[in-house]
């Protein structure tokens, strides 16, 4: 019943976008997760390369959330298996994840939100801080080198996102759209090499969304990020992303370039009523 | 002048029993701070390190005792961790406070279990009689116990080795992360369950510091446990995430219930050193939520 369109090798660049799509970076095989008795995720495939923007779509309650949660090891499936870099890895946690180079953002913001943008976003340098406990505490030798070097990082990230004019302001103060620039921001500062984006444009309007996909599609193109991002807005995902994972009910419905998606059967059906693109 | 000693006396006195509150007050910070959890079994925490290094003390030589305590105090932070916070990672946190009443009447049950539960004297080795300073000032000198100055001491530099572990950079922010929102923490790449091993480890320490502290004065026994609900308005005044806080407020609160009881008491026969502090804490809710030292609640709604 479902159809299935058979994953493409990388798309041919589109017009606007000159990027080099190279060799498969994750690969999900056969995933399957359950909470208790309800099924999440059904033996779901799919793969991602390197250098490219995957889209993840599908309606409410499709297991798109859950699938972020599987490839950054918040869940761990019961069945199949996740290659990073061609490798199996098993029952990864997540600061694993991220030390191997997965970063991500949450679909309800997840920040700290008593600290500084400042203060958050230097939190995403922590794995590359090596300065000993001593030298940390007392504020010497490496402890202070480090801890300049990885202001003077994230500064440039925070000029590249702008938000320089929040920069000492707690974030919890600040505006739901900034909140979201924050957030990838921290999630930038830790260089992944796979940036997980779940709702990155959820509650924006119009402008800040269009901010939103200028950075998405910046960080892509300037340092080569592998993107995966889970978005609603049709328009949006076919805009920028180079290949779309369809999930419905926790299964793979289509996987295919944008134009492969939008004119899959199955896909329409699953989103008569729902789609704009 | 001469009026001048009894109550520098009993501010002094005062002073001295709040660092003792203060100490157990710094174990609740500590683990708040750092992740978020409102311990209610500190006190508990307390009385079983006591109860532990008082037994152990029995028969083996002092030094190992304390030292054969640490290792159990950092024994019962990875039960904790691995028992009851790691399968609640992300809950509320009301629903860990809840946890942690659980793991206060299994520790009070389970020390007496296999320590016993009389009442054990711990002697420190430190002089019971009174010192009298300044007898060449007042008459009489003021009165100053030798314990009360040790556990000064030692709550002085605790306080310090605190402060610089939560204001290093690295670490105080990867704390802070924790306590803010776990699941952020991790995926930035902090390993939540060494971070709260860590910090449950060291509130065990700062129990087993309180523990020896107190059980010198009182003796080794169930109270102990209960010194905890007099850490709650230390905590409300100083704030619960202020290490120097904690101090402060233990000092507000042990020489203003000892004030009240010396000039207030007698007129209204007494026993105000009982809920002095409770009336305390209340007017600074009322006045300043997150206490005198705490962060201001910032939520935007």
């Amino acid at each position: 019943m479902l159809a299935t369109v058979t994953p493409s090798p990388p798309p041919a660049p589109i017009a606007q976008r000159q990027r080099a799509i190279g060799e498969v970076l994750l690969a999900v095989e056969n995933i399957s997760l359950r909470f208790g008795g309800v099924r999440a995720l059904s033996n779901v495939s799919f793969d991602i390369r390197k250098g490219e923007i995957r889209a993840i779509i599908g309606p409410n309650g499709a297991g798109k959330s859950s699938m972020l949660n599987v490839i950054n090891g918040f869940y761990h499936p019961q069945e199949g298996r996740i290659l990073w870099k061609g490798r199996a890895r098993s029952r990864m946690r997540p600061h694993e994840a991220a030390k191997g180079g997965i970063a991500r953002t949450f679909q309800n913001i997840a920040l700290f939100k008593g600290m500084t943008t400042l203060d958050n976003i230097m939190t995403g340098r922590i794995l590359k801080m090596r300065a000993s406990f001593i030298e940390q505490a007392l504020y010497v030798g490496r402890g202070r080198s480090e801890e300049l070097r990885e202001r003077d990082f994230v500064e440039r990230i925070i000029d590249f996102l702008e938000i320089a004019h929040i920069r000492h302001t707690p974030v919890g103060k600040l505006p739901y759209g900034l909140q979201k620039r924050v957030e990838l921001a921290r999630a930038l500062a830790m260089e992944p090499e796979l940036l997980l984006l779940d709702e990155p444009m959820a509650g924006m309007n119009l402008e800040e969304k269009e901010d939103m996909c200028r950075f998405i599609l910046d960080v892509n193109e300037e340092f080569g990020t592998t993107v995966a991002l889970i978005e609603h807005d049709m328009s949006v995902v076919m805009d920028i992303s180079d290949r779309v994972v369809v999930l419905d009910y926790g299964k793979l419905l289509a996987d295919g370039t944008p134009d492969q998606v939008r004119d899959d059967p199955a896909v329409i059906a699953a989103y008569l009523g729902v789609a704009h693109g | 002048m001469a009026e001048l000693g009894p109550l520098l006396e009993v501010v002094l006195g005062g002073l001295m029993s709040g660092v003792l509150y203060a100490l157990v007050a710094l174990g609740f910070v500590l683990i708040f701070k750092a992740s978020g959890v409102f311990n209610f079994a500190q006190g508990a925490m307390v009385l079983f390190a006591a109860l532990s290094l008082v037994r152990l003390a029995e028969w083996l030589p002092f030094p190992l005792a304390f030292l054969l305590t640490i290792v159990i105090m950092i024994a019962v932070a990875w039960a904790i961790e691995r028992l009851v916070l790691r399968p609640l990672v992300g809950q509320h946190g009301l629903i860990l406070f809840m946890a942690t009443i659980g793991v206060t009447f299994f520790l009070d049950g389970f020390g007496q279990t296999i320590w016993g539960s009389n009442v054990y004297q711990l002697d420190l080795g430190i002089p019971a009689s009174p010192w009298f300073l300044l007898e060449s000032l007042f008459p009489g000198g003021i009165l100053v116990s030798p314990i009360d100055v040790f556990a000064a001491a030692i709550a002085g530099a605790l306080v310090l080795a605190l402060s610089i572990f939560f204001h290093s950079t690295k670490i105080g922010r990867a704390l802070r992360a924790v306590a803010d929102d776990h699941q952020a923490a991790q995926s930035v790449g902090i390993p939540l369950n060494r971070i709260w091993l860590i910090v449950w480890s060291t509130a065990g320490i700062v129990a087993l510091v309180a523990g020896m502290a107190w059980g010198s004065k009182l003796g080794v026994q169930f109270s102990l446990s209960l010194i905890a609900l007099k850490a709650l308005p230390v905590l409300i005044l100083g704030g619960l995430t202020s290490i120097p806080g904690a101090i402060v407020g233990g000092l507000i609160v042990g020489a203003g219930e000892k004030l009240a009881e010396f000039y207030i008491g007698p007129s209204i026969g007494g026993g105000i050193e009982y809920w002095f502090a409770y009336v305390l804490a209340l007017a600074v809710l009322l006045v300043r939520p997150q206490g005198l030292f705490g962060e201001k609640i910032i939520e935007r709604v």
